[in-house]
């Protein structure tokens, strides 16, 4: 990460029109704006020279057909099938002929050109607004050529935020554990991906047992639970030099991980003699506090993003109920009085919402509530799914579902699932193996 | 107005032969819900209310000593049964005083991974408790919890959800 060289140069900002096009995300979009992604066009030497070094025949069209699948995934965005462009993309890059992209029914253009300058890679794009017939954004980067997939994502969401009004979640990575075997042994490593599935790489081997890897807020370290020497306990683990402790002293199991949003405490629980309570530990001074103090289970804590408060789920009142309570422990509250059980409490990135799993029925949902506990919305229903991780713009959900086996115990399988805040754009994100517990980075190009 | 009076005709002839469904349909699910209590009856022996009562995932520690106790669905409380599982386990390990064990509690997949685990942890402290009232040093026993990530049987299904959920003995010396 360190290693990483980006150089973003703003050519110009042009000023905001307000005829300019916009897309309402707040609403689910059945819609999806149609935008054109031209193929990014580059030199013949160029060319060459990255062919032999990232073994891609035209990194320009590579590059954005990621932008391309960014954009169609998120569900706002239509990309029109280049067979139609009529315009090269080299000439279309210097100045559109707008009426050409207007006939096809484009109503945003990408543009963009890819060289070679003096070993790096060189990536300048535009985004063209077609019924205006007008500039909305131009930019270049210049980075290490292995960094390519990265560049593509920062365009997207460089045009996703331009489009929206806000900030994107394509330049952002998933930790997850990988599962394999059969159901009653299952084999599981720490994994972590690009948001899109690429790059795919195991950080542990699988000899013992992890479950629920989380980001820090910087996402170079997570935090999860390893059953090393049959001992359950939090670990701290460092992506990039593979630097692995435990975190705290605990004469029991401690689970449930999470960083505070600062960065500086995890906070988990502690489970000793039939009960779990929360418990907090500073990572500078290694000081331990205990949060909650109840003879019931109280787990899955999430702080908000200011810190001030923490979601939780106990057992208190006889079945899993969502509690919110001061980061002190004070002032508990409990929050969720639908019917069913409620758990794995997440808070938003925005403050305004928790994200949480409902069993009722026999049947699971995700859905969200706000912190007051009004408001619930189940967004999707399925025979088994948990503990849904938002992205970092506060604007979609992953989580995991798994499957019903068979008469004979057969056909199990977890995948990663993904949807939109409205309820809208539910999707799998296919990995090589089977996963569960994902955890969403933050944006990493902030 | 051909169509209709066509209709009609039809719609007469329907009600009649959906009363002679009706019918036998009544008689085949009187023989469903008869087949369907027969098959009850077979499930009773592997479960009571929702603890699973049967023997085929159950080894031994010692001759007559079961080495495994269930639980109801999202419960920790020790049934009849399980006492008295335990108190057989207890009677060996008195017997066996140099044998230390871990309790290694489970739950089902039907629910949250974090709060299963803590789930079996609670479920193994009900069994290491209860060995304890029975004169077992604290010292002979360790608890492990693994919420419901080892399941002993892989269906999807009450009975095979009954079965996970357990508390089971292991030698660990």
């Amino acid at each position: 990460m360190k290693k990483f060289l980006l150089f973003l140069m703003i050519l110009f900002f042009p000023l905001k029109s307000f005829s300019l096009i916009e897309v309402d995300i707040t609403r689910g979009n059945l819609n999806p704006l149609p935008i054109a992604v031209s193929p990014l066009s580059i030199d013949d030497k160029s060319k060459k020279n990255f062919e032999n070094l990232l073994k891609k025949k035209n990194i320009g069209e590579e590059i954005s057909m990621i932008v391309e699948n960014n954009l169609k995934t998120s569900g706002l965005f239509n990309p029109l099938s280049k067979e139609a462009f009529l315009q090269a993309p080299d000439i279309a890059n210097l100045k559109p002929r707008f009426e050409d992209w207007n006939l096809i029914k484009a109503q945003a253009l990408i543009t963009g050109k890819v060289t070679n300058v003096d070993e790096k890679l060189r990536v300048e794009f535009r985004l063209w607004d077609v019924l205006a017939g007008k500039e909305m954004m131009a930019l270049a980067f210049t980075t290490v050529p292995t960094n390519w997939r990265r560049v593509g994502h920062i365009i997207s969401d460089k045009v996703y935020e331009r489009l929206t009004g806000e900030k994107g979640y394509f330049d952002t990575r998933i930790i997850y554990v990988a599962e394999e075997g059969p159901k009653t042994k299952r084999v599981k490593k720490l994994a972590i991906m690009d948001q899109d599935g690429a790059n795919n790489k195991f950080l542990t081997l699988g000899n013992e047992l992890v479950l629920t890897p989380r980001f820090n807020p910087t996402s170079q370290m997570v935090t999860y639970l390893s059953y090393f020497r049959n001992l359950p306990r939090v670990y701290l683990l460092d992506i990039e030099t593979g630097m692995q402790e435990v975190v705290g002293d605990f004469p029991g199991m401690t689970f449930a991980p999470r960083f505070s949003p600062d960065g500086k405490k995890i906070i988990m629980s502690f489970a000793k003699d039939g009960k779990s309570d929360i418990y907090t530990m500073d990572l500078e001074n290694r000081i331990v506090e205990k949060i909650t103090n109840h003879p019931s289970i109280d787990t899955s804590p999430s702080y908000s993003p200011d810190g001030k408060y923490i979601c939780f789920n106990s057992d208190r009142s006889g079945y899993q109920q969502i509690y919110v309570m001061k980061s002190d422990g004070s002032g508990v509250k409990r929050i969720s009085f639908g019917n069913g059980i409620y758990g794995t409490p997440v808070w938003s990135p925005r403050g305004d919402l928790i994200a949480f799993t409902k069993l009722h029925k026999g049947k699971f949902y995700i859905g969200v509530m706000r912190t007051d506990g009004s408001g619930e919305r189940l967004l999707t229903e399925n025979f088994y799914q948990e503990a849904p991780s938002w992205s970092p713009n506060g604007r979609v959900l992953i989580f995991y579902r798994e499957t019903k086996t068979d008469e004979k115990g057969e056909g199990f399988s977890a995948k990663l699932w993904s949807i939109d805040l409205t309820g809208y754009n539910e999707r799998m994100i296919k990995t090589p193996t089977d996963g569960s517990d994902p955890s969403w980075s933050s944006l990493l190009s902030n | 107005m051909k169509i209709s009076r066509i209709r009609n005709i039809d719609q007469g002839a329907i009600m009649k032969l959906n009363k002679i469904l009706k019918n036998l349909l009544l008689v085949v699910l009187a023989c469903l819900a008869l087949s369907a209590c027969a098959t009850k009856k077979v499930s009773v022996g592997q479960m009571q209310g929702d603890v699973y009562t049967g023997t085929d995932t159950v080894e031994y520690l010692a001759s007559g000593v079961p080495d495994r106790v269930f639980f109801a669905t999202n419960e920790s409380v020790l049934t009849t049964a399980s006492r008295e599982t335990l108190r057989k386990q207890a009677a060996w390990l008195r017997k066996n005083s140099d044998v230390t064990i871990v309790l290694e509690g489970h739950a089902d997949e039907r629910g949250t991974r974090e709060y299963n685990l803590a789930l079996g942890e609670r479920r193994a402290n009900a069994a290491k408790d209860y060995l304890m009232t029975y004169g077992i040093s604290s010292d002979r026993i360790s608890v492990l919890s693994y919420g419901k990530e080892r399941p002993v049987d892989s269906g999807s299904n009450p009975l095979a959800w009954s079965k996970n959920r357990r508390s089971v003995t292991v030698k660990a010396n």
